[in-house]
């Protein structure tokens, strides 16, 4: 509780801060604001709670059943379902994609009507929850081989700067900014524990070198997907 | 009564976002590993404190801090729109704002809170979990006030993101092998919860009060800014805390990255 205490302390400074000297504006429904933060700090120390007992355990535990399954392609076949699933209705991603829909029909690119523009967005949104699942397989593949991550994500950024020469410009924001959006709250620590886990239990591996990099190619894939379907559709 | 509902709403929309991964979950837990996991109650019961910790999480965010931070971020942009032709200086609060609201969503966000806990012990303590979320804040501020600049002066954001991935690679090789993969995972765990609908919403006011940006092409590129910039900075941090452990220690050997290996 304490520890939520501190991690919430800067939003509120500086909201404090902003309104009371810069815009000298009296703060809004005060009560409110007061029972929200208390249910914010309630909140956070419970998630880290639960990550401890939760979520931390279980992608270990699902590592290690792997290893000791030792069917790559199992592992690999869940890695994609984990990326897809957990991305396709990440509710982020349904809004950047609708965002786009209406940017791609105001640059000509589709009809402006309503059911161009879902199909562009649903089709988007595919997209990018497809290119999640690669990464995941990717990054799996990386800790079972062992190559080094920095030469595949530095690979991953020449392809981006050759793709944006290219891509149309009103896609670049997006695409840049999707690589953000899909990397959820529930993701996070089950794909960090499922890697260091995995890097636990393979020999010759570190899981401090192999383990971590899962979520660098789950925000990488996207932005080459999106600007690859920028520039097909 | 009101609460209750939006209790009940909110957490509904929680299950649901959770409800894919669960089922993954299970169906290769049963059709696959066949195994029973050991201590299933626990991990159960921990599911459950992270749905109702999200769920409070995200009522309060909504309730208290999403509108106000809003309303700030519009009338901080309004402020200097009034301006006949404004210059790139006239926007120094809105830099201001960024970075301070950057940074303070970033230390709230319990994604990076997560891979900060996880770093710590991995790394046998050599990585500080609040060492690195502060690296992490320092990046994400640096990157939304740039990224700020980059809206009122209209320039093109590739430039900027490119010569970004210049300076993460010229980094890499100059670092211990040992931090590198978690800087990368840094980029992307800072912008979810907290720090999107904030830092959007800042991007999207700001794009729509600076005359001639238009919201959709310039209002983008943010979120952008707020996964590269962590990158460097945790490879900075990284290189401030070996050296500062070596001073600290007078001629003891073994810098922040190559202690990481004894997590092994």
């Amino acid at each position: 509780m304490r520890d939520a205490v501190a991690d919430l302390a800067p939003i509120v400074g500086v909201i404090a801060f902003f309104q009371l000297v810069v815009l000298r504006a009296p703060f809004p429904n005060l009560a409110e604001v007061a029972v929200g933060l208390l249910c914010v700090v309630a909140g956070l120390a419970l998630f880290v709670q639960g990550l401890e007992s939760g979520l931390f355990p279980l992608g270990e535990a699902i590592a290690q059943g792997f290893a000791r399954k030792g069917s790559a392609s199992a592992l690999l076949a869940f890695a994609f379902c984990l990326g897809f699933g957990t991305t396709v209705a990440e509710p982020a991603l349904i809004a950047v994609a609708a965002e786009a829909a209406v940017v791609a029909a105001d640059a000509g690119f589709i009809h402006a009507t309503d059911a161009a523009r879902d199909a562009y967005a649903f089709n988007l949104r595919m997209v990018v929850a497809a290119s999640v699942g690669a990464a995941i397989v990717l990054g799996v593949l990386r800790i079972l081989k062992g190559w080094p991550l920095h030469l595949l994500i530095i690979g991953g950024y020449l392809i981006v700067t050759g793709m944006t020469l290219f891509a149309p410009a009103e896609m670049i924001g997006i695409a840049f900014d999707s690589g953000g959006v899909t990397t959820s709250t529930i993701t996070v620590p089950l794909v960090t524990a499922l890697g260091v886990g995995l890097a636990s239990s393979i020999k010759g591996r570190n899981p401090m070198l192999d383990g971590f990099g899962l979520i660098a190619f789950a925000s990488l894939t996207p932005i080459i997907f999106v600007l690859a379907y920028g520039m097909v559709v | 009564m009101a609460f209750l509902a939006q209790l009940a709403a909110t957490g509904w929309q929680t299950v649901l976002d959770v409800l894919p991964i669960v089922v993954v979950l299970l169906v290769f837990q049963v059709a696959v590993l066949r195994r029973r996991l050991p201590n299933a109650r626990r991990i159960a019961a921990g599911f459950v404190y992270v749905l109702l910790g999200l769920t409070l999480f995200l009522i309060g965010l909504t309730d208290a801090l999403f509108p106000v931070g809003e309303t700030m971020a519009r009338q901080l942009t309004a402020a200097a729109a009034n301006l006949a032709a404004p210059a790139w200086s006239d926007y120094l609060p809105v830099y201001a704002f960024a970075a301070a609201i950057g940074f303070s969503t970033t230390v709230a966000e319990p994604s990076l809170i997560a891979v900060a806990l996880k770093a710590e012990d991995v790394s046998g303590g050599a990585v500080r979990a609040w060492g690195l979320r502060i690296a992490v804040a320092l990046g994400v501020a640096l990157g939304v006030a740039l990224g700020c600049f980059r809206i009122v002066t209209g320039t093109p954001l590739p430039w900027y993101i490119v010569a970004a991935y210049v300076v993460v690679i010229a980094q890499t090789f100059r670092s211990a092998r040992t931090i590198v993969p978690l800087a990368y995972d840094s980029g992307g765990v800072t912008t979810s919860t907290v720090t999107v609908p904030v830092v959007a919403a800042l991007g999207l006011g700001l794009a729509a009060n600076v005359p001639g940006r238009s919201p959709l092409i310039d209002g983008f590129g943010l979120i952008a800014f707020a996964s590269v910039f962590p990158i460097m900075s945790v490879l900075g941090y990284a290189k401030v805390a070996s050296w500062l452990d070596r001073r600290g220690k007078h001629g003891k050997t073994g810098s922040t990255g190559n202690k990481g290996n004894t997590g092994n």
